[in-house]
């Protein structure tokens, strides 16, 4: 089902949460909502599942008005942080619950129930597990038996909050593979929350990148990398040096000379240009765009990271082969194969 | 300083930090002259009377009455405490209104008032001519002198241990589980009922064990409002008083053996409640 | 867009935290919660105060003027002036032994030491009757030697000590076991001595939840009724404590002066029940806060 965000403003006291955020979800969709802590990524997926009530702007779904319904009437699948799975009854129960409190019209038969129960288990792989407690499962077990309960009540659409956060890293590895498996076969239009950029980008259809509860940016993953749209979600998503540049016409200057990147849309004036660490190459100092030191390498995977001083405005990151390999306290100059500018500011 | 002898056979873990002998040697001699050495006595004196002593002492009409009106009422007084106990500590700990934090200072009143007070208080509320008893005299219902007297100190003295023990597992109550319902579907209802209570009851079943085992033995708030009327208002405790004054040391020893294996008992109970819920929920 | 904009209040939209009742519930449930307080603590507390003065200061000035209620009051004052200081020792023996150390029986002994809080008061009374009564264990014994404790002021302390047993220690045992050992070991490894780093470490983390048992056991050491009334023999101006003298004037008919001691009694509760909350407060929640087990 569609989900439509309109102009929501949430405040807690005198802090706003979410400014004015709008954004759609496109049915089957499997979208990321990503930020950093306080970017009000939560508030908006609380927002959405009626949990919290936004003090201005609608919540659509499927093209109606959702703003005023009640939590228990939305029809959500929600998982929460930390399952939130009920200790007092076993698995089976656990799942079933959401099927047993509707009213009588509404609730499926006592078979019918245990059907779909076992139908849910097998889906998340822990068939067998029925009558287990929460308090005897392990952590990724009880996220599962969270995820088959909030899939229970079919929801119209389903709702993580940080649904890995809980977790060790080999099992959130493993536990990621699986979510878009199960997205995959059931086709649910789905929203997860998380602050782990590796994890929204591998994962979702789209991600929506928050800061200080406003929108910064939603696409594709491909979208957001290549074309982003603000410095912060530049940097968000990965380290990037800045330097200071000028657009004079249709070219980028760094001190007079020019950069390979499309100066399309900006007018003459100061800009501020980031380049990724695999946009930069090591050069000769005489003729280079920037000059900096050599303050630190590290060996990240098959190639090298050399952190240079005094090039850009803070440190510079360049990525390089294993072959090449300065000393520490070198000048170096750098060559600058393309970045992204934005307005100074 | 390490001991030969292999960990499971030494009676203590070794330690740096020095004193344990000297406390635990204090301990264990102030404990057995204070309490288990007394309690013996009172043991030995029993045993002395038989098993058959014991059971026609108990059989003897006054005492059975009197050990029936003590269990029946409590029984009756911990249930009361242990509803209105549960409401009290869910309005105390969820809702905010003024005066909150003077009535949740309040609910020990019963545990620091002197007994003696609290039972003459009682009846100067509910005699016929008291506050409350006044507003009930009309339709014919007296409260001080007859058992339900007996019934409203139990209940006063049960309180707070019943609102204690639930308030603080009412407070930990993690807000997750209470969204996860309602996202389910559950009405708010359905939520206080088969999400939120279930967890509290083995905390509501201790409290209810702790009232009642508090209110069999209790003798100075009830006295006082009683009546003791023999065979109608007359308690356990008040027996093995008036036995004493008569220099009936036996009778007095027998019910209060009784009165000590049922507390007991229920102590154990209390015991096997909090060992199943630890292991039913975890570290709950 | 207008309609998106105005806040979502202006437009009529109801909304209601999803993890409280309705207003109208909560209201009725304050409401019964007051009430029922109100009929069981705060009535009962009100009219000791009314009772007392319901002839005037004069009279309630008065009840204290008796020679047989100075009496009970200094015998009251002494009583716990000695057990009090007893438990305290008790209690910190006690709560050092179980929570520094790793030992076999250990929930035995906090078992036994909750003993006396599941005690009626009239039996922990009668034990010592059992023992030094004329017919008890030792009755004869003591007196051919001309000693007397039934009936007497080591009787009354005896009895008094037995029912506040467990309060010092039982605030202290939880208080002691959440602070561990290691604050205690680094002072050790500093080269404090055993005593000093009791003084210095463990006492200044303690001392909220200490005066707190202290409190407690000096309120029931008060006011103890039961096991005292067994083990007094009630005699006039020698061995009547002040909770046994509101008896005896309450049985005389004496209203204005039994609720007079009694509402002097109601003072020392609400002063340990005020003490309470301030610590509370004071120590951030630590205190556990609970009467009994």
């Amino acid at each position: 089902m569609e989900i439509k965000v309109a102009n929501v403003a949430k405040e807690f006291g005198e802090t706003a949460a979410l400014r004015d955020v709008s954004l759609t979800v496109r049915p089957g969709e499997l979208l990321a909502l990503l930020g950093p802590s306080g970017s009000g990524k939560t508030t908006l997926l609380r927002v959405i599942a009626g949990l919290e009530a936004p003090e201005r702007g609608l919540v659509f779904f499927g093209g109606q008005d959702a703003t005023g319904l009640p939590v228990q009437k939305r029809q959500v699948g929600f998982v929460f942080q930390h399952y939130a799975l009920f200790k007092h009854l076993n698995v089976a129960d656990n799942i079933a619950y959401g099927l047993r409190v509707r009213e009588r019209a509404r609730r499926p038969s006592k078979d019918e129930i245990a059907r779909r129960v076992s139908e849910l288990l097998e889906l998340v792989q822990l068939s067998g597990y029925e009558r287990r407690f929460p308090a005897q499962l392990s952590g990724g077990q009880r996220q599962r038996v969270a995820l088959a309960r909030a899939l229970a009540v079919e929801p119209r659409v389903l709702l993580l909050d940080e649904p890995f956060g809980a977790l060790d890293a080999k099992v959130r590895k493993d536990l990621r593979h699986w979510l878009r498996d199960i997205h995959e076969r059931t086709g649910q239009t789905t929203i997860f929350v998380t602050h782990d950029q590796d994890e929204a980008l591998e994962l979702a259809d789209r991600v929506a990148i928050l800061s200080n509860g406003r929108l910064e940016q939603i696409g594709t993953p491909d979208e957001v990398q290549d074309r982003p749209q603000s410095p912060f979600v530049l940097s968000f998503l990965g380290d990037a040096a800045r330097f200071e540049a000028r657009v004079a016409g249709d070219k980028v200057l760094i001190g007079g000379k020019p950069v390979p990147v499309d100066a399309h849309g900006h007018g003459d004036g100061e800009v501020a240009l980031y380049s990724r660490p695999w946009q930069l190459r090591l050069v000769s100092p005489v003729g280079a765009h920037a000059r900096g030191v050599v303050a630190g390498i590290r060996r990240v995977g098959g190639s090298r990271r050399i952190e240079i001083h005094g090039a850009g405005k803070d440190k510079v990151e360049v990525e390089t082969s294993l072959s090449i390999e300065p000393a520490l306290g070198e000048e170096v100059g750098l060559e600058i194969l393309g970045g992204y500018i934005f307005p100074v500011g | 300083m390490t001991s030969v002898l292999p960990a499971h056979i030494r009676f203590r873990r070794a330690s740096v930090i020095p004193g344990f002998g000297i406390t635990f040697g204090y301990t264990l001699l102030y404990l057995s002259l204070i309490v288990l050495l007394p309690l013996a006595a009172l043991v030995v004196r029993a045993s002395s009377v038989g098993i058959d002593g014991i059971v026609a002492a108990t059989l003897e009409p006054r005492v059975l009455g009197a050990l029936k009106i003590s269990f029946g009422i409590s029984f009756i007084a911990a249930i009361v405490a242990s509803v209105f106990g549960l409401l009290v500590a869910w309005v105390l700990t969820r809702y905010h209104f003024p005066g909150r934090a003077v009535i949740d200072a309040m609910v020990d009143l019963p545990f620091a008032l002197p007994t003696a007070v609290a039972g003459i208080a009682l009846v100067a509320l509910y005699a016929p001519n008291g506050w409350i008893g006044a507003l009930f005299a009309p339709f014919g219902i007296k409260i001080a002198y007859t058992p339900l007297g007996i019934f409203v100190a139990l209940v006063f003295i049960g309180l707070p241990f019943t609102v204690r023990t639930v308030q603080p597992l009412i407070a930990d109550i993690e807000r997750e589980l209470e969204e996860a319902s309602a996202t389910l579907g559950a009405s708010r209802f359905r939520t206080l009922w088969s999400v939120l209570l279930p967890p509290l009851l083995p905390a509501i079943l201790t409290g209810f064990a702790l009232a009642f085992a508090r209110a069999v033995g209790e003798y100075g708030s009830v006295i006082f409002i009683a009546g003791n009327i023999p065979y109608v208002s007359e308690i356990a405790p008040l027996l093995i008083v008036i036995k004493l004054a008569e220099f009936d040391y036996t009778g007095a020893t027998v019910i209060a053996t009784i009165m000590l294996a049922i507390s007991f008992s229920t102590l154990l109970v209390i015991n096997l409640i909090q060992a199943w819920a630890r292991r039913r929920f975890g570290n709950a | 867009m207008l309609d998106a904009v105005a806040r979502n209040t202006q437009k009529g939209i109801r909304w209601r935290s999803v993890v409280t009742e309705s207003a109208l519930v909560r209201r009725l449930a304050i409401a019964i919660a007051i009430a029922f307080l109100t009929l069981f603590l705060v009535l009962p507390l009100a009219v000791v105060f009314v009772q007392a003065f319901s002839k005037g200061l004069g009279a309630y000035l008065a009840a204290f003027q008796e020679p047989d209620a100075q009496a009970a009051i200094k015998l009251t004052l002494l009583v716990a002036a000695i057990s009090v200081p007893l438990n305290l020792v008790f209690g910190l023996a006690a709560a050092w032994s179980i929570a520094k150390f790793d030992f076999k029986g250990k929930s035995l002994l906090m078992t036994l030491i909750d003993l006396p809080f599941s005690v009626s008061p009239v039996v922990s009374g009668l034990i010592y009757v059992l023992l030094f009564g004329a017919q008890g264990l030792f009755g004869p014994w003591l007196m051919e030697h001309g000693i007397k404790i039934a009936f007497a002021l080591p009787g009354i302390v005896l009895a008094t000590i037995f029912v506040t047993f467990p309060f010092v220690a039982r605030e202290l045992i939880p208080l002691m076991q959440e602070q561990g050992t290691s604050e205690e070991e680094a002072a050790l490894t500093l080269g404090a001595s055993g005593w000093r780093t009791f003084l210095t470490v463990t006492l200044p983390n303690i001392r909220w939840g200490l005066l707190y048992g202290v409190l407690l056991c000096n309120a029931r050491a008060m006011g103890e009724f039961g096991a005292v009334s067994v083990i007094s023999g009630h005699i006039r101006g020698l061995t009547n404590t002040m909770p046994l003298h509101v008896e005896i004037l309450y049985n005389e008919y004496n209203f204005v002066a039994a609720f007079a001691v009694a509402s002097l009694l109601a003072c020392l509760a609400l002063v340990t029940l005020a003490a309470k909350s301030f610590l509370e407060w004071r120590a951030g929640d630590t205190l556990s806060g609970r009467p009994g087990h």
